[in-house]
């Protein structure tokens, strides 16, 4: 989230688009819920009718998968009805910016694309810039290559009529949410966007999440308070591991995973150090190198020096131009590549896409390591519906993990926000929380090297590992205190700006990840965590300061909130050049007496029109909001592709079909069916309040599965009619790849769509039930329908979009 | 009833997003098992009321004379009359009015009478064949006396649900109307002598099911209560008698393990 959840108040429109708050985010739809008693309006613009739709003013249906063409409208929408934020639009954000001549679109497809490769040469997607390196500018933006006349041309061509026959939402719904909600783009306004696995999950998941960031930088809503785009992570505690690096391709706080041509830390900085020539640019990130050498120390502490590049080398590499999600995992798995698997606190049998394919892959292991809080289908495996146990040769494991009120330990909202909590109880029988499992591992494999030796030993053996209290269990607030960053030796750090000199002792806390530092003086896990102790090692994450000076709901002093505690990202955008806010009424924050005054600022530094002023972008290398970003795979302007399996044979929009960068898997059971008569019908799959993901944890607790107590697909009244299904009734639904059987549940919540001319119905089932439990179920998991695709940018599943048929049983 | 202790809990069903987490934590506290379902084509589950279910949100999908689809959430059960026919119809005083208006349920005195089940008006009490009792919502009698919020309003995320003095809440649902305007109305303060749950409705009464437009007691319990309860009180005395006699000699009724008891539908 660019803001957190207390600030949904402040909002004076709120277009929930890709999520199902009410239902998944309770807590965040309770702020949304106060933003409309104070008179915001709430849009719900989603594949279907939910819970969430029920709270909102209205709700507006569209098909599944074509989000990019309904905000690609918006901005056609906003750019012709000159319903943009000028001021902000010229001074923070790069729509001034020249871009190079060579850059082209043609019949969807952006210049540089390798066909059989499915990937673009980046080469043409730049900035031009002047003889000193500073970008070039045309504040007229009248420069027909300036990027906002190439963004105005790009989509020109989201028409209201093509995007109506895309998407399936009538004229009349499509201007009424962009009139709404783009009449935020004046000073006194604020709209935010609020999305959740309803956009990820697709195909083109990151370039929706990017559409709707060049929504809010045209209506000047990012930086402010009751703004922003605020993805509402949750369930599966997205936002935790994925700060931590749960993605394959990071380290923790967003570091690059080195890759294999990156042979020496040199090398590795020079790739990822940005640099900006341009003095107004504070390009934030030319730190980088302090951040990386300290999270090097952080694992080898003493054993890492200047002179073997504080063990870059111990570090593994990915193959270059290779993937490792979860997805390649079971690829490579299914291939006979991968011999042992630890699957921890998941039921990948459930919920990774192609179950087929999934469970198969297992049958190839050598051992399988669980560690949850109840056994699930993945570990079970070896005898699931149509396995003969007899012929499984894998070893498998299942080792009892704490569960979350057992452990002490951080927790991380979506709003950034890291809450220390404490124990509630211990775990039950030999139950250990899995911080301790993973330690207890590791120590007894470091053992067997220091006794045995074995490959790769160097990084093993000299990896730091101390994180045990004096009983032998695992100490959080060890691992905690090394997150944040400890000074290995003592240090002298001189401010130069304020002409002051501090003086920290080996061993205190770094209080904030300015004072990392590039020598290996300090050891620093994970630098976005730095702050959250203060030096003398207080514990900033379990503060509970209820004081708000803003009266905005920043409760400054509630927990600790990354980076540096703020608590609203690109706030300096929040007030003009001058440091005046853009909206008195919602001070976030303002330039006042030579300071900032207010929510913790994006940087020090005076606003953009006063001398010594900075952009406010500062983690862009050039200091502005990207409305041309090349920094995705597949363009610096996101375009309408179809699913992987849609239900057209032509896209509307251009010769290209699909995402022209996704990567397309190719084994025997990674079957696909687009635009076929057998699968007529597009189908999503979500989960449901009562359950949490696969049901894995849920599925055991009485209360709640008796309020949901087993598989069900939704289906219009229209379609169940044609197909002679009464409520209630058992239905198949089958793709290409497998069928799941369930209960039909006829809703007039579900509507067949019009789409270029065809009339397209959509189901939709959860995919929270699985063979193992309850007792006699006849449910199994809803992912044998899904397809192994993924984004083209993160590899997040396409679980939202794919083609099936459906059957009476 | 002029009591100071009065309260009312006013469920605004504009705000619920049915998320039933009161459903689940009347549960808890009451410490009520789940018991096996089915899936009916239905959110609602269980489908009704049940002796193990004293709340519930009903789901309806319902198109208005303007062919406008709602989805109408509507948080069921005990109303808590002021004027409350179970009270009177029940010969044991196992049903009795407590000192915050709320009727509460001593199930110990419980004869399994479902002398109450015709007499209510909202169809809230559910008898238990295996326990021989009645069972229904004491609006957490418990709680309300230790200073709590009932286990429902304390698990309310958004601020569907509310208590306090009667007073207070007519006029937060009053003024919640007023901002509403075109149907909404104030159910619950107009009949039965004042019920202490009430609500805020989008919609005409009319519109919900299984919610009654005039509730009001059965004329037959006006009857029961005026002329033949001292009879029956007699009869009760009997009943209560020979459930003492059954407890020396066999011993209490204990409840079925979770799980081996039929439920559902």
């Amino acid at each position: 989230m660019t803001n957190h959840y207390v600030d949904m108040q402040n909002s004076d429109c709120i277009l929930i688009m890709g999520s199902n708050a009410a239902e998944h985010h309770p807590m965040a739809f309770r702020w949304m819920l106060k933003a409309k008693e104070k008179g915001a309006t709430l849009i719900h613009v989603d594949p279907r009718y939910t819970r969430t739709s029920a709270r909102c003013d209205y709700h507006v249906p569209l098909r599944s998968g074509t989000d990019i063409a309904f905000l690609g409208g918006m901005i056609h929408y906003i750019l012709e009805n000159d319903k943009w934020f000028k001021e902000y639009v010229l001074q923070y954000t790069n729509g001034s910016f020249i871009v190079g001549p060579n850059f082209k679109f043609e019949d969807g497809l952006f210049s540089g694309y390798d066909a059989e490769k499915r990937k673009y040469s980046k080469d043409t997607w730049v900035l031009e810039k002047e003889g000193s390196g500073i970008p070039k500018r045309d504040m007229s933006l009248s420069d027909p290559r300036c990027v906002f006349q190439q963004l105005k041309t790009h989509y020109s061509r989201y028409t209201l009529d093509k995007v109506s026959s895309i998407t399936g939402v009538s004229k009349e719904n499509l201007l009424k949410v962009y009139a709404e909600f783009s009449a935020t783009g004046v000073p006194d306004k604020a709209g935010t966007e609020c999305y959740a696995l309803g956009w990820t999950h697709h195909t083109t998941g990151s370039q929706i999440i990017r559409t709707m960031a060049i929504i809010q930088l045209l209506l000047g809503n990012m930086g402010i308070a009751g703004g922003g785009i605020n993805a509402m992570r949750g369930e599966p505690n997205v936002q935790g591991s994925t700060d931590q690096c749960i993605l394959y391709g990071n380290l923790p706080g967003y570091l690059k995973m080195p890759s294999a041509s990156l042979e020496s830390l040199d090398h590795y900085l020079e790739k990822y150090t940005p640099v900006s020539k341009d003095p107004r640019s504070a390009n934030y990130y030319s730190n980088y190198p302090k951040f990386f050498v300290s999270f090097l120390m952080s694992l080898f502490d003493n054993k890492a020096t200047k002179e073997n590049g504080f063990g870059y080398n111990w570090l593994p590499k990915m193959d270059d131009g290779k993937h490792y999600s979860t997805m390649h995992m079971f690829d490579a798995m299914y291939a006979g590549k991968v011999k042992g698997y630890f699957c921890v606190g998941a039921d990948t049998a459930v919920s990774t896409p192609n179950s087929k394919k999934v469970r198969k892959a297992m049958e190839n292991l050598d051992w399988l390591v669980g560690e949850n809080i109840f056994n699930n289908e993945t570990y079970e495996f070896w005898r699931g519906p149509g396995v003969d146990p007899k012929k499984i040769k894998t070893e498998c494991f299942l080792l009892p993990a704490a569960a979350t009120m057992e452990k002490e330990g951080s927790q991380s909202n979506s709003g950034r926000m890291i809450q220390w909590k404490y124990q509630a109880a211990p775990a039950p029988g030999d139950g250990l929380p899995v911080g301790e499992i993973t330690i207890k591992i590791m120590k007894a494999v470091k053992e067997l090297y220091a006794k045995e030796g074995g490959p790769n030993a160097e990084p093993i053996l000299n990896l730091y590992w101390d994180y045990l209290d004096g009983a032998g269990h695992f100490d959080p607030l060890k691992v905690a205190k090394r997150l944040n960053g400890v000074f290995l030796k003592d240090t002298v750090i001189e401010d130069k700006a304020k002409g002051t000199k501090v003086e920290f002792k080996k061993g205190q806390c770094v209080p904030g990840f300015g004072n990392l530092q590039l020598d290996g003086s300090t050891a620093c896990g994970n630098w976005i965590h730095s702050g959250s102790f203060t030096a003398d090692g207080k514990n900033n994450m379990a503060r509970r300061g209820k004081d708000d000076p803003t009266g905005l709901g920043i409760f400054p002093n509630w927990a600790f909130v990354w980076p540096v505690n703020r608590r609203v990202m690109y706030n300096r955008a929040s007030c003009d050049i001058n440091g005046k806010p853009w909206d008195p009424k919602r001070k976030v924050l303002e330039w006042k007496d030579g300071k900032w005054v207010g929510d913790v600022p994006d940087g020090p530094w005076p606003p953009l029109g006063l001398e010594g002023g900075k952009y406010p972008f500062i983690m862009q290398k050039d200091g502005m909001g990207a409305i041309f970003g090349p920094g995705m795979v597949e363009g610096p302007f996101p375009e309408h592709y179809e699913p992987l399996e849609g239900p057209l044979a032509k896209n509307p929009m251009s010769s290209q079909l699909i995402n022209p960068a996704i990567e397309i898997f190719k084994s025997d059971l990674d079957t696909i069916a687009r635009a076929s008569e057998k699968y007529p019908y597009v189908c999503t799959t979500y989960s449901c309040t009562e359950h949490w993901c696969t049901g894995a944890l849920t599925r055991w607790q009485a209360w709640l599965l008796e309020a949901m107590p087993e598989a069900y697909a939704e289906i219009g009244e229209t379609l169940a009619k044609e197909k002679g299904i009464r409520n209630g009734e058992r239905i198949k639904i089958s793709s290409i790849r497998g069928d799941v059987k369930c209960v039909a549940m006829v809703t007039k919540r579900f509507k067949p769509f019009q789409v270029e001319g065809k009339t397209i119905h959509q189901i939709g089932l959860p995919f929270n039930y699985g063979w193992l439990f309850p007792k006699d179920t006849k449910d199994d998991s809803t992912n044998f329908l899904t397809p192994t695709v993924g984004d083209a940018n993160t590899f997040c599943p396409e679980y939202k979009a794919f083609m099936v048929n459906v059957e009476k049983l | 009833m002029n009591n100071k202790r009065e309260v009312v809990k006013l469920i605004d069903t504009t705000l619920c997003t049915a998320c039933r987490g009161c459903q689940v934590a009347c549960k808890q506290w009451n410490e009520m098992p789940g018991l096996p379902t089915k899936q009916w084509g239905s959110y609602q589950n269980p489908p009704d009321l049940e002796w193990n279910t004293w709340t519930l949100i009903r789901f309806q999908e319902h198109v208005n004379e303007k062919k406008e689809f709602k989805w109408l959430f509507r948080k069921d059960g005990c109303m808590h009359c002021t004027d409350a026919a179970c009270v009177k119809v029940c010969p044991s005083g196992a049903l009795h009015h407590t000192d915050f208006g709320t009727v509460g349920l001593n199930s110990s005195l419980c004869i399994g009478c479902k002398e109450c089940v015709s007499a209510c008006p909202f169809d809230v009490p559910r008898y238990n064949r295996e326990t021989d009792r009645i069972y229904k919502c004491d609006l957490c009698y418990s709680r309300l006396r230790g200073g709590e919020s009932p286990a429902c309003v304390k698990s309310c995320l958004t601020g569907a649900l509310d208590i306090g003095p009667k007073d207070k809440m007519l006029k937060k649902a009053y003024a919640k109307v007023k901002q509403l305007g075109g149907d909404a109305n104030v159910y619950g303060d107009k009949f039965v002598g004042g019920t202490h749950v009430i609500y805020v409705l989008d919609e005409k009464p009319k519109v919900y099911e299984k919610l009654p437009r005039n509730p009001s007691v059965p004329f037959t319990v006006t009857i029961w209560k005026d002329i033949l309860k001292p009879l029956s009180l007699l009869a009760a005395g009997g009943v209560i008698g020979g459930s003492f006699v059954h407890y020396i000699l066999h011993g209490p009724k204990l409840p079925d393990e979770p799980g081996q008891e039929k439920g559902g539908e």
